[in-house]
């Protein structure tokens, strides 16, 4: 029996976590994924299309704003079954609407959080379905798992 | 060439003033530093707030050696292009990031091959005088751990 393809989009801002999403694509075969970022020249990284946001943290809440009403309208139009992000804030805005879609949502917490869960990946819990770090001895029972890593 | 970068989002003023006054005294040197949104203004080192993706990746690609911040973007390209990376770990009682991660990162990979950790400012010029013994690692696999994309494909499968 054919399946559907699943639509998947997979979530970064720029740097460090959009270099880790990228390093995540080999698990995305199969897949109908879209690309969302904060710089629309990242396109040329992933084939000529992605969504493009503000850039956005915690820290600034007008930005923050505007950003979470860009990803809202990308979620709309993407409907996508699942939502897999890197960070940071974006990534944290597309799991919380994500899963108001019904979408299973994983975040992968940056690698640089090596000691402890980053300030998003803290927030994110409650939206992710799979709430997973980089960091074998940050992973427990009753927090988040570990996949594996990057590097 | 010497790459500087402080990556996308913040400015690391202490770490350009260091290789801009080791410039100084080594004027023969070539150099290019991405600044970001930096009050310092270099005086011995060509500079840009920001550079496109695509021209960060030629001027990874083109330098001998990258002197940058302790953020995994600019490792991981390093390592990709199998150059030798200086980081200096930005630190949140100066002002230079939110928390002391980057603290953690030096930690983690200073000493790997091709990564060496620059503590202090004062460091920076003292591994420049070496450039010579910095050498670049044996290069990383061009994706994410094999367990990791397993993982990952069995939840969007499933």
């Amino acid at each position: 029996m054919a399946h559907r393809r699943k639509k998947l989009l997979a979530v970064a801002s720029g740097g460090g976590h959009w270099v880790q999403l990228l390093r995540l694509r080999p698990a995305f075969e199969g897949a109908d994924v879209e690309f969302m970022s904060t710089n629309s020249a990242y396109a040329k990284d992933v084939g000529g299309h992605l969504y493009a946001v503000t850039d956005a943290n915690l820290w600034n809440k007008l930005a923050l704003l505007k950003m979470f009403a860009e990803v809202a309208w990308v979620m709309l139009k993407v409907r996508p079954d699942i939502v897999i992000t890197t960070g940071a804030a974006p990534g944290f805005a597309a799991i919380f609407f994500g899963r108001l879609l019904g979408a299973r949502t994983v975040w992968i917490d940056s690698i640089a959080n090596s000691e402890e869960l980053s300030n998003s990946g803290k927030k994110v819990r409650r939206w992710a379905s799979a709430w997973v770090t980089q960091w074998r001895h940050l992973a427990a029972d009753d927090g988040p798992a570990y996949w594996g890593a990057v590097l | 060439m010497i790459l500087v970068t402080v990556g996308t989002q913040l400015a690391f003023d202490r770490l350009v003033e260091a290789v801009d006054l080791w410039l100084e005294r080594n004027p023969s040197e070539k150099a290019f530093a991405q600044i970001g949104p930096a009050e310092y203004r270099p005086q011995h080192l060509e500079s840009q707030d920001f550079v496109r993706p695509d021209q960060a990746d030629l001027l990874f690609s083109k330098a001998d050696l990258i002197v940058s911040h302790a953020g995994m973007g600019s490792i991981l390209t390093a390592l990709k292009y199998k150059k030798p990376i200086l980081i200096m770990p930005r630190r949140a009682a100066l002002g230079e990031h939110r928390n002391d991660h980057q603290l953690a990162t030096a930690k983690w990979l200073g000493g790997k091959p091709g990564v060496t950790v620059a503590w202090e400012a004062d460091d920076v010029a003292r591994f420049l005088d070496d450039r010579a013994n910095l050498r670049g690692g044996e290069g990383i696999s061009e994706f994410a751990s094999p367990e990791l994309i397993a993982n990952l494909k069995n939840f969007i499968h499933s």
